[in-house]
């Protein structure tokens, strides 16, 4: 019994030769990916909370509410289809974000001010 | 240098390992080594499928519930549990797999479920016991994963741990106000405790000597704790709550050690846990048929939704 543990929430399941689902066509089509974002009350962003699949737009929308927002987590809600998304790679981090990592006089802490000179 | 230009892999494993190693998260997008993103699907899918396998022991009351109140509850706790599912589907689908692709993993019994949910629940007070004894050992092993290293997979954790002391709460409450009934009522909750307690105890998995994998996955901060240090956090927890509630735990090696500082407690019976797992529980058969055919008949629903979409698409 050396291949289980309680890895998951509820408990012990096995660890060797469970097929983790690579190039297996699934039989019916899937429907598409829904990005889901809730503000989670006014004044406040929209915050991403997860995912989940929908035939169209609307039902997203309803789907999101009953996945994510059960204990009034929100007040409004956006759903977006994920490969209408674009983002940036992981890879490119450095290069990417490199115009603002030596842009230090950006930055309030940059400027030297005297400690005799008040609200500033 | 072009922003595309991809490092080395021994350069992109140094900078997994250091992200590992500052405890940082592992997000999506990132490099990260075959083993790690395969024991991450392994491990959320099984999570996932545990948590809509684990709809129907308690589903199977709702329409027998003794009052609307308990009603009410219970209908809610088991949407709460298939909202877990869906949130760890989201996270696994993080990782490159199909939704659909898992579940049909499920229903052809490649990837498995937690046995605890292959018990029947012959009684009311079993929704109880559920609540305080499953949904309590399921808390000491998701919140430590709520820091577990890959983001997507803590993130869901966050909001599934929060859920679950609802979870856990009602079905204290419920065996309170059993207990607090007739003797034929406090006799109930006993004879659900008796049957439950060895098998909550089983959901940790097999002692840690047994178990020479977790070791990797600690490594990968993917799990924080051994199986052998949970279960005895959860004895710990639960011998003053079973007091509180007026019931015994059904185990004569039962006792506080004072050095130990822990209570020391029996083993659960390994031989039946692997019936379990190999398939022969109780219930195995009957929770596998029943998720085998609320997918096919849900086919045409699922049918008529994608026709719909099409046709308001081209209209």
């Amino acid at each position: 019994m050396s291949e289980l543990s309680a890895e998951g929430g509820h408990g012990a399941v096995p660890l060797k030769d469970v097929p983790t689902g690579q190039g297996v066509t699934p039989p019916e089509p899937e429907w598409p990916l829904y990005e889901v974002f809730v503000r989670g009350k006014r004044g406040l962003n929209h915050v991403h909370v997860g995912s989940l699949h929908a035939a169209d737009d609307r039902m997203a929308l309803l789907h999101a509410r009953d996945v994510y927002t059960r204990r009034n987590e929100g007040v409004s809600i956006w759903v977006v289809r994920a490969d209408a998304i674009t983002a940036s790679s992981p890879d490119e981090k450095d290069p990417m974000f490199a115009p603002s990592g030596d842009k230090v006089y950006r930055h309030p802490t940059f400027y030297d001010i005297s400690d005799n000179v008040p609200h500033m | 240098m072009t922003l595309t230009e991809t490092p080395p892999d021994r350069e992109l494993e140094a900078g997994f390992e250091a992200t590992i190693a500052r405890n940082d998260r592992i997000e999506p997008r990132d490099w990260m080594p075959e083993g790690y993103r395969r024991t991450l699907v392994r491990q959320i899918a099984q999570h996932a499928h545990s948590e809509i396998i684990g709809m129907q022991p308690e589903g199977s009351w709702i329409t027998r519930a003794p009052s609307l109140r308990r009603k009410a509850i219970l209908l809610a706790k088991v949407q709460d549990e298939a909202g877990h599912g869906l949130y760890l589907y989201s996270a696994a689908e993080t990782l490159g797999v199909s939704r659909l692709e898992l579940t049909e993993l499920l229903i052809a019994g490649k990837q498995k479920y937690s046995s605890i949910f292959n018990y029947p629940t012959l009684s009311y007070a079993d929704v109880g016991t559920i609540g305080w004894l499953v949904d309590g050992a399921a808390i000491c092993n998701q919140v430590p994963l709520c820091r577990t290293s890959y983001g997507p997979y803590g993130r869901a954790m966050i909001r599934v741990c929060k859920e679950e002391s609802f979870h856990q709460r009602q079905g204290y409450e419920l065996l309170a106000t059993m207990m607090r009934g007739t003797d034929e009522q406090r006799a109930m909750v006993q004879e659900s405790v008796d049957r439950f307690w060895w098998p909550a105890l089983m959901m940790f998995g097999p002692p840690d000597d047994a178990s020479p994998n977790t070791a990797q996955s600690m490594a990968w901060g993917i799990k924080r704790h051994t199986n052998d240090e949970l279960r005895q956090k959860f004895v710990d927890m639960s011998v003053p709550q079973a007091e509180a509630l007026g019931v015994t735990l059904p185990d004569p090696e039962l006792r506080w050690n004072e050095e130990r500082g822990h209570h020391d407690f029996g083993q659960p019976d390994w031989e039946e846990f692997m019936e379990g797992v190999k398939g022969n529980g109780p219930c195995n058969a009957q929770r596998m048929a029943h998720r085998r055919r609320a997918h096919e008949d849900g086919a045409w629903v699922r049918e008529a939704a994608t026709a719909y979409a099409r046709k308001q698409v081209s209209a």
